[in-house]
């Protein structure tokens, strides 16, 4: 098939990704002549832009149909315009939890929020991506604005230590990543993700076996699998929370994407061979994500461990090999992004300056100094259980259903046995917040604003938990058999 | 039909009823609390009117609501109740009004959280039994989990961190099974609702698993031996209003989940695996009780108490088979499937009675010791005439609710088997012996000790609470026909589809 059978589209579907490139140079430029007499201004432009942008895309970046662009290195489809505005809105999200946290701790270099933009652009192109160059494109885009982000606040040596640790092994990951995509073009001839899809239909080559796998590895790097996650709990715990905040989020978008384009689209021809490795990681990541997080006392690293389980599920879903496992995991994709964003803000809005908040301990008596926060943080960490009536319930239940529908009984017996043991830790934040005396912690501020928001998100975690449909229905759509 | 849901309104006017009392807050612990009365009264007078307007002598679902509420897996807002939920619905909303009460000048930490766990608890409840759609059900079932956790973890004694992570634990263990048969059996009927995974034909392999998977929720939930371990710790640490919301209600879903789910959708595999049932259901009755003969704590004995006598839920329902074995008729098998949900009934009101007459004297003591206390009768003669009364109850005593039940059950047994009689009624034996011993030690004799002394009688909110319990179960002991007349239908449709086999090519 060639890349011109698809109707090649209008080039106003790249609008957002040039929108974010443009404003992305623009307010450095502004940051660089105004930035040190207005310290917000920098901020503020960045939100107008991702406000822009969101118009922008509902204006030009939606699709119904699947268009390709740039000679096919570039694919415009529904699904391409649902993840670009979840991601526009999330990144707003999260740069709006992180404001005060900045401010207080005088990270106030413009370039932050410029790398914000860099890295969300690297996710757009990752997520409009339709050949393997591109795919490397938007990777390493999005992965070296992150490493900038995580040593940003350069007189933290725990920061620097988790930059150097993500750097490094980012690096090798691309590695593996660029020696896989290498082994395909050999075997292949052409780096068009199209194209590869209809090749590939071969049974089990060895050739292909090695260039698959190395694929999935740097997949499972991103996604933080296991054995590929020892960077996260430390990356987790050593950058700030605003930048852990964006890693755990915004960027799992890109993840999503990353494994449906590559594998699930790319190598759509030869399933049997990467819904093998990704079941085998999925499961390694429950467990070690589950059992790990149980023995942490730092809500980052409690987080991190239970983002390695959390992609455990995202992949099972990826590893029943059916379109419904697919829905499934952009399902749980977005929950987990919408509770998560809630979850750091909680611990963003909770912390002040010289004080990280970031101990488990920290939340004790929280019900009876800001019952408000408390109740919310309540919901979050349920949702995260899979506990209705909350989003993440849904989420867990639909990667349930599409494994038993593609006769995986085991793995779906094994899952939720092991988000039994998961709903543990979360409970033990809840046991603290509402069974331990406050003792001398302070009451947390006032701050109104952000309050505010977190309340609405807070309800969007329920509201989606008790009228789950729309977001299923989205799914559906975007992501048609 | 009706213009409004009733069963909307009862499920959730008490959960709205809980935001408000929320909303109060704490330092308005007054209006709080009026809030959460009028909110229970309010629940338990619709409550009323549905069971004024049930019509007894169909099967057939009643009050019935059905609307589209997730299209994209075929699950609907789908509400209903029969002749075995409305019971249960009815004692939810009844018993609910005295935990309010009980609470009213004891309870002073965070009194409006306090209240507004227990009203969406109510609220929560009322759903599970009037859900149609199973995966609305399982919404309920476990959502309920989360004002229960809190109710033990806030308000409960020493242990209660312990206590209620076990508690959260084991039932949400027993419960994620569930769903996965919930999913599968919806993959085969294209539709969650209850009444398509009824009929839908399936191998008996097929049942086992499944038959498997919901047995240990609903296990965990009654709680069946060897699965009970998390009961008495969770009702020695939870407040006197969690200890009786758990053991009249919390309880009971177990019961109703067999009733409801195990037996009409795997009436093979039940038939297969009775004698598990019937074996686990004996060993409760019979060694459990024989535990809580030996028991210090008032409410541990209660707790212990209260396994055994669901075991006769457990036995009643499973019992069927071997009395079509032994009569070779389903005549007599209705008995034991009416003493189940009877049983379910008269339990929730005795236990719940129980609970507060141990919250009394704990709220006077401080101690739940049997040791510390003798003689209370002497200080407080009201309270322990209607002490002795629930006592009785609980041991079976003819003319209380305790004896229908258990009556029932065991004459069922007799039908099935003389030695399964012989061991169920061995309970009424030992049941009395821990029950009049208790009453004992505690309540006769002469004053132990000076606290005791000091106690003072039922005020007026007491015995009002503890009078219309007494009430209730005399009035279900000496006329249970209202009870059994609105059953009957439904209970006999029951029997009829556990007895129709559903492997393709059977029937």
């Amino acid at each position: 098939m060639m890349p011109g059978a698809l109707p090649s589209g209008p080039l106003a579907l790249a609008i957002p990704e040039m929108w974010l490139a443009g404003s992305a140079c623009l307010i450095l430029l502004c940051d660089v002549y105004f930035g040190s007499t207005r310290r917000s201004l920098t901020a503020t432009l960045t939100m107008l832009a991702l406000t822009i942008g969101v118009a922008l895309t509902g204006q030009y970046g939606l699709s119904t149909q699947r268009f390709l662009l740039f000679n096919g290195l570039y694919v415009a489809d529904p699904l391409a315009g649902f993840l670009k505005m979840a991601a526009f809105v999330a990144m707003a999200t999260a740069i709006f939890y992180s404001q005060d946290y900045l401010e207080q701790r005088a990270i106030r270099g413009g370039e932050y929020y410029v790398l914000c933009l860099t890295a969300l652009l690297g996710i757009f192109v990752l997520i409009s991506a339709n050949s393997l160059l591109t795919v490397y494109l938007g990777i390493e885009l999005l992965s070296l604005s992150l490493y900038a982000l995580v040593a940003f606040d350069r007189d933290s040596g725990i920061a620097a230590e988790a930059a150097t640790k993500y750097f490094v092994l980012g690096a090798i990951s691309s590695g593996i990543l660029l020696y896989g995509m290498s082994m395909l073009y050999g075997l292949t001839g052409t780096l068009d993700l199209d194209r590869l899809s209809t090749i590939v239909r071969s049974g089990p080559d060895a050739a292909l076996i090695i260039g698959v796998a190395f694929v999935v590895a740097a997949i499972a790097f991103k996604f933080g699998a296991v054995p590929f996650h020892m960077w996260v709990p430390d990356v987790y715990e050593g950058a700030p929370t605003s930048v852990t905040l964006f890693i755990a989020t915004v960027s799992n978008l890109g993840s999503f994407a990353l494994i449906l384009r590559l594998l699930a689209h790319g190598l759509a021809g030869t399933p049997a061979i990467w819904t093998q490795m990704l079941m085998a990681v999925a499961v390694l990541s429950l467990l070690v994500g589950n059992l790990g997080a149980i023995a942490q006392t730092n809500i980052k690293r409690m987080l991190a461990y239970s983002a390695i389980a959390n992609a455990g599920f995202v992949l099972l879903g990826f590893a029943s090999g059916v379109n419904a496992g697919y829905q499934a995991a952009l399902n749980f994709t977005i929950a987990y992004v919408i509770t998560t964003l809630a979850s750091f803000g909680m611990i963003l809005m909770l912390s002040r300056s010289g004080f990280e908040h970031d101990q488990i301990a920290d939340f004790k008596g929280l019900a009876s100094r800001d019952p408000l926060l408390a109740a919310m943080m309540l919901a979050l960490m349920f949702s995260t259980a899979g506990v209705p009536p909350f989003i993440g319930f849904w989420a867990k239940l639909w990667i349930i259903q599409a494994l038993l529908g593609s006769r995986h009984a085991w793995l779906a017996t094994f899952a939720v046995l092991i988000s039994v043991v998961g709903a543990f830790y979360y409970l033990r934040v809840v046991w603290y917040m509402y069974f331990e005396a406050a003792g001398d912690r302070p009451v947390p501020e006032a701050r109104a604003r952000m309050r505010f928001i977190l309340v609405i998100n807070t309800v969007a975690v329920t509201v989606m938990g008790v009228l789950p449909n729309a977001l299923l229905r989205i799914c559906e759509r975007v992501l048609p058999p | 039909m009706h213009q409004i849901g009733w069963l909307s309104v009862v499920i959730w006017l008490p959960v709205a009823g809980g935001l408000t009392t929320l909303a109060f807050g704490d330092e308005r612990a007054r209006q709080a609390r009026w809030a959460a009365l009028v909110t229970s009264l309010l629940a338990l007078a619709a409550c009323v009117r549905l069971y004024a307007e049930f019509a007894n002598g169909t099967a057939q679902f009643q009050f019935v609501e059905r609307v589209s509420w997730i299209p994209a897996l075929h699950s609907q807002y789908y509400l209903g109740v029969d002749g075995i939920s409305l019971p249960l619905i009815l004692l939810t909303a009844f018993m609910t009004v005295p935990v309010v009460i009980a609470g009213w000048s004891v309870v002073d930490k965070r009194p409006a959280q306090y209240y507004a766990a227990f009203l969406i608890m109510e609220g929560l409840m009322i759903g599970v039994f009037s859900a149609m759609d199973s995966l609305l059900f399982y919404f309920f079932w476990e959502a309920m989990l989360i004002p229960m956790f809190l109710i033990i973890g806030v308000w409960g004694g020493p242990r209660r961190v312990y206590a209620t992570l076990k508690f959260f634990l084991y039932t949400f263990l027993g419960s994620v099974l569930m769903l996965v048969a919930l999913i599968y059996l919806y993959l085969k009927a294209g539709d969650y609702s209850i009444a398509a995974m009824q009929q839908l034909p399936l191998t008996l392999a097929q049942q086992r698993w499944i038959f498997l998977a919901f047995l240990l929720a609903f296990a965990v939930k009654v709680p069946m031996w060897p699965v009970h371990t998390w009961l008495p710790d969770a009702h020695v640490e939870a407040p006197t209003g969690g200890s009786v919301i758990l053991a009249a209600i919390m309880l009971k879903m177990g019961g109703y989940g067999l009733l409801r789910f195990s037996l009409p959708m795997t009436p093979d595999a039940s038939h297969q695996l009775d004698w598990l049932i019937v074996s686990l259901s004996l060993i409760a009755i019979v060694y459990i009780a024989f535990v809580a003969l030996v028991q210090q704590d008032m409410k541990k004995l209660i707790a212990y108490s209260s396994i055994a006598h669901m075991g006769f839920v457990t036995l009643g329902a499973f019992l069927v088979f071997y009395i079509v074995a032994a009569t070779g008729s389903a005549k007599g098998a209705i008995n034991g499937l009416d003493g189940a949900v009877v049983q379910m009934i008269s339990h929730g009101l005795i236990s719940g009675a129980l609970f507060l007459c141990v919250g009394v004297m704990y709220d006077r003591l401080h101690t739940r010791d049997i040791n510390a206390y003798g003689g209370v009768v002497n200080v407080m003669p009201k309270f322990g005439a209607l002490m002795v009364l629930f006592a009785l109850a609980n041991s079976g005593l003819p003319g209380t609710s305790g004896f229908v039940g258990e009556f029932l059950v065991i004459l069922a047994s007799f039908k099935a088997s003389f030695w399964f009689a012989l061991l169920a009624a061995s309970i009424l034996v030992v049941g009395a012996g821990y029950n009049l011993w208790l009453v004992k030690r505690v309540i006769f004799g002469p004053v132990a000790n000076a606290q005791v002394a000091k106690m003072q009688d039922l005020n007026a909110r007491e015995f009002l609470v503890l009078g219309v319990l007494a009430a209730a179960v005399l009035l279900l002991g000496v006329w249970p026909a209202p009870l059994l007349n609105m059953m009957e239908a439904s209970v006999q449709h029951l029997l009829q589809q556990i007895l129709t086999s559903k492997i393709p090519g059977a029937a």
